[in-house]
């Protein structure tokens, strides 16, 4: 069963929180935020903008830049940690605004990794439902708001929405094979239930997602014969800078191969990966293998590879 | 009984993860005398791995499990044994 990743599409709330109005709000300076998280600014949503008007905005994105028209789309997948609580989560809506009346609409109510996942299901749906639009927004903004603003977590989190395009028909990119993982007993080291700030053990976060990442990318990597030093670039969620150069470093490839945008959206969870993506494809990237990967609350994390050709 | 051999391996493994001074009392967190922080913790681990020839499974990747001088010496006598 073959799938394809026909293209992707991103949107970013016009509003630019620089690390200097942070840095009021939280009591550091602009330079001390930077250097914990190399995020030097992030962008939040208006308080009226929810994460299905997020969704929808990518997804308009990605069907413009893949020339699929929204009526052709056999499945919707959104992923999404921060949508309010209760039902409909946001899927129903991103379809129904779309003009679909009957097309199914899946949420993935997974923070940060919710859109590999998404991914990862979509290349299995699509031979039965056809083309998949897999969508991954987050509205974190609201998530750290909904307490006085801690300066470990408030300084990290940013808005905005990613998409791509799945689908069996051949496409720019060839999906290979992709592994998933999930560990529960660290459920309660990254959560957030809406009735209390958001916990996050930074310890133990950082100590499993700098093994956790680097050990499914080489999971998937050896599984398909491919050397890290052959991937053209890793395309990952982007949780923090530091992260990011120590995956780089534990694979043994240039800093430079794992694509970075942090500096400009901050951790945009669920939306990061595919945010990155919508960027890297637009600057004509190099043929060759290419390598998606995320950690995030659950634990939940993996790694998905394709192929350019 | 600790081995003062594997003690100062694991000094020395601290000293190329940290530039600060090391407590003096084994017993003294880490993490809150400010010595280590999220992103020396994992180079730690691999530091360890690499000196003492040993594989830290996921499951251990306990943070409480390198707080300190001596819990680290623990760990790594129980892996020893």
């Amino acid at each position: 069963m073959r799938a394809f990743l026909h293209g992707f599409g991103m949107h970013a709330p016009e509003r630019v929180v620089s690390n200097a109005e942070m840095a009021a709000r939280v009591e550091r300076t602009a330079e001390w935020i930077e250097g914990a998280c190399g995020i030097r600014e992030r962008h939040w949503a208006a308080a009226e903008t929810s994460v299905a008007d997020l969704a929808l905005a990518a997804a308009r994105d990605c069907l413009a830049r893949t020339g699929v028209p929204a009526p052709s789309l056999g499945l919707i997948i959104v992923a999404s940690g921060s949508a309010r609580p209760g039902f409909p989560g946001p899927a129903a809506e991103v379809a129904a605004r779309l003009g679909l009346d009957s097309t199914p609409a899946i949420d993935v109510p997974m923070a940060s990794a919710g859109s590999l996942f998404g991914m990862v299901m979509a290349a299995q749906m699509a031979a039965h439902f056809g083309d998949v639009l897999v969508i991954g927004a987050e509205k974190m903004s609201a998530v750290i708001e909904t307490a006085a603003l801690d300066p470990n977590t408030a300084i990290l989190f940013g808005d905005g929405a990613g998409a791509v395009l799945v689908s069996a028909r051949p496409g720019p990119w060839e999906i290979l094979d992709a592994v998933l993982h999930s560990d529960g007993q660290y459920r309660d080291s990254l959560a957030f239930d809406w009735s209390a700030p958001l916990r996050m053990d930074g310890l133990s976060v950082i100590l499993q997602a700098a093994r956790k990442l680097p050990s499914s990318i080489q999971e998937v990597l050896t599984r398909q014969k491919v050397a890290a030093a052959d991937v053209k670039v890793f395309l990952l969620h982007q949780a923090n800078q530091n992260l990011l150069v120590r995956v780089a470093k534990s694979l043994g490839v240039p800093a430079e191969r794992v694509y970075s945008n942090v500096a400009r959206y901050g951790n945009t969870s669920s939306a990061s990966m595919l945010i990155a993506a919508a960027e890297w494809s637009q600057a004509n990237p190099a043929l060759g293998p290419v390598v998606f990967s995320a950690f995030g609350a659950g634990f939940h994390w993996g790694a998905l590879l394709a192929r350019g050709a | 009984m600790p081995d003062a051999t594997r003690r100062e391996r694991l000094v020395r493994v601290l000293k190329t993860v940290t530039t600060q001074p090391l407590p003096a009392d084994d017993e003294e967190s880490l993490f809150e005398s400010g010595l280590l922080d999220s992103f020396a913790l994992p180079d730690l681990v691999s530091a360890l791995e690499q000196e003492f020839s040993i594989k830290v499974p996921d499951r251990d990747l306990n943070p409480r499990k390198f707080d300190s001088i001596a819990s680290i010496d623990k760990y790594l006598q129980d892996r020893a044994n």
